[in-house]
């Protein structure tokens, strides 16, 4: 556990001071995150210990949102003085961008497999979602 | 009575007591989202962060306290967003099946996603701080986070704003796939997971195995995608 633990963070780690050294504008733990992706493509297989334990973070993802959210007591009075503003916001945009992406995805998907169809048949009326 | 105001004065200073509360109410959250069978709307961060709000105005503790213990938990947000390279290499080969509708889909969706939420605020008048706040809401919290720090936002109102788009984006993509007719698991799965992240991700794999996996796949490349772009599309507001 600890030695993939180690690997995660030092990951990080080398994500944060190429971020800084070049000034990227990514957040160090996203370079972090290629770097791992990379080096695991390259050894060609993702070790046990590090699946087992990026498995168990990943589980409890939400666990570390929780000190974030609670951050909303410092907003209240952004919230409330633009309540509407980021309401409409959030439900213009989540279905809209919802939309667009599976939209694109089935169109392109269509015209890679001509003939093939990809599950956009207007009659299909089964489903399971 | 002695000993109890000297036991708060001990709890109030240490990281114990906020770190303590913080899985406690996670595990009860957690807990009782399963009883719910994962609906939707039983959503675990939710019910987590209402009992700690609860439980910091009783007994009238500010953020700053209660972050000095949560820290260590909001800490473990870097390895976690390291941790997703995983399942981004599990699904290696899925992704060279199908790199021309990825490729579109993720530059359409991301860049959808930036511009319709600042630009709808925008249209509110909303101040500059709240736009850039916005730009990555549709990214899993660290990166949002960071990004949002990054553009000039607040990055814990991003935190609240990435939250409120993974349960609505996980409550209303059924119906809105439905709507438009579109059946592909593989669509309807890379859709929700680029417009809600992680709780789109989990809401995905809750109806279809291959939707999941391209659900976290949109997630990953999302959070790329809108690394690179938010700062040039934000730029523009």
């Amino acid at each position: 556990m600890i030695p993939a633990l180690t690997l995660l963070l030092l990951c990080q780690l080398a994500g944060e001071v190429i971020a800084r050294l070049l000034s990227l504008p990514l957040p160090g733990p996203v370079i972090g995150l290629v770097l791992l992706a990379v080096g695991l493509t390259i050894r060609g297989k993702v070790p046990d210990n590090v699946r087992a334990v990026a498995t168990g973070i990943l589980r409890n993802l939400a666990l570390m949102f929780v000190p974030a959210s609670v951050g909303i007591i410092t907003q209240t009075h952004v919230l409330a003085a633009n309540g509407l503003a980021l309401t409409v916001s959030l439900i213009v945009s989540t279905i809209v961008t919802m939309a667009v992406t599976a939209f694109v995805f089935r169109w392109a998907t269509m015209r890679a497999n001509p003939g093939h169809d990809a599950g956009g048949d207007p009659r299909g009326e089964k489903e399971a979602g | 009575m002695a000993n109890v105001e000297k036991l708060w004065v001990y709890l109030a200073e240490t990281p114990l007591l906020w770190l303590a509360i913080t899985l406690t109410a996670y595990t009860f959250a957690d807990w009782i989202s399963s009883l719910a069978k994962r609906h939707p709307l039983v959503n675990p961060i939710v019910i987590a962060t209402g009992l700690i709000i609860a439980a910091l105005s009783v007994s009238h503790t500010d953020y700053k306290t209660y972050f000095g213990g949560a820290q260590f938990v909001h800490f473990m947000l870097g390895p976690a967003t390291v941790a997703l390279a995983i399942p981004l290499v599990d699904n290696l080969s899925q992704i060279r099946r199908s790199v021309i509708p990825i490729s579109l889909a993720l530059v359409a969706g991301s860049a959808t996603a930036i511009l319709s939420a600042v630009g709808t605020a925008w249209l509110f008048g909303a101040p500059h701080n709240l736009l850039m706040s916005l730009a990555p809401k549709s990214v899993t919290t660290p990166i949002a986070m960071g990004l949002s720090e990054t553009l000039g936002g607040i990055p814990s109102l991003t935190a609240v704003l990435v939250v409120a788009t993974g349960i609505f984006g996980a409550i209303t993509v059924t119906p809105l796939m439905n709507l438009m007719r579109i059946n592909d698991p593989a669509a309807r799965g890379f859709a929700v997971g680029l417009t809600s992240h992680g709780m789109g991700t989990a809401r995905a794999f809750q109806v279809n195995a291959l939707a999941g996996t391209f659900a976290g796949l949109a997630m990953g490349l999302n959070g790329l995608m809108t690394a690179l772009l938010a700062p040039l599309l934000a730029g523009l507001f």
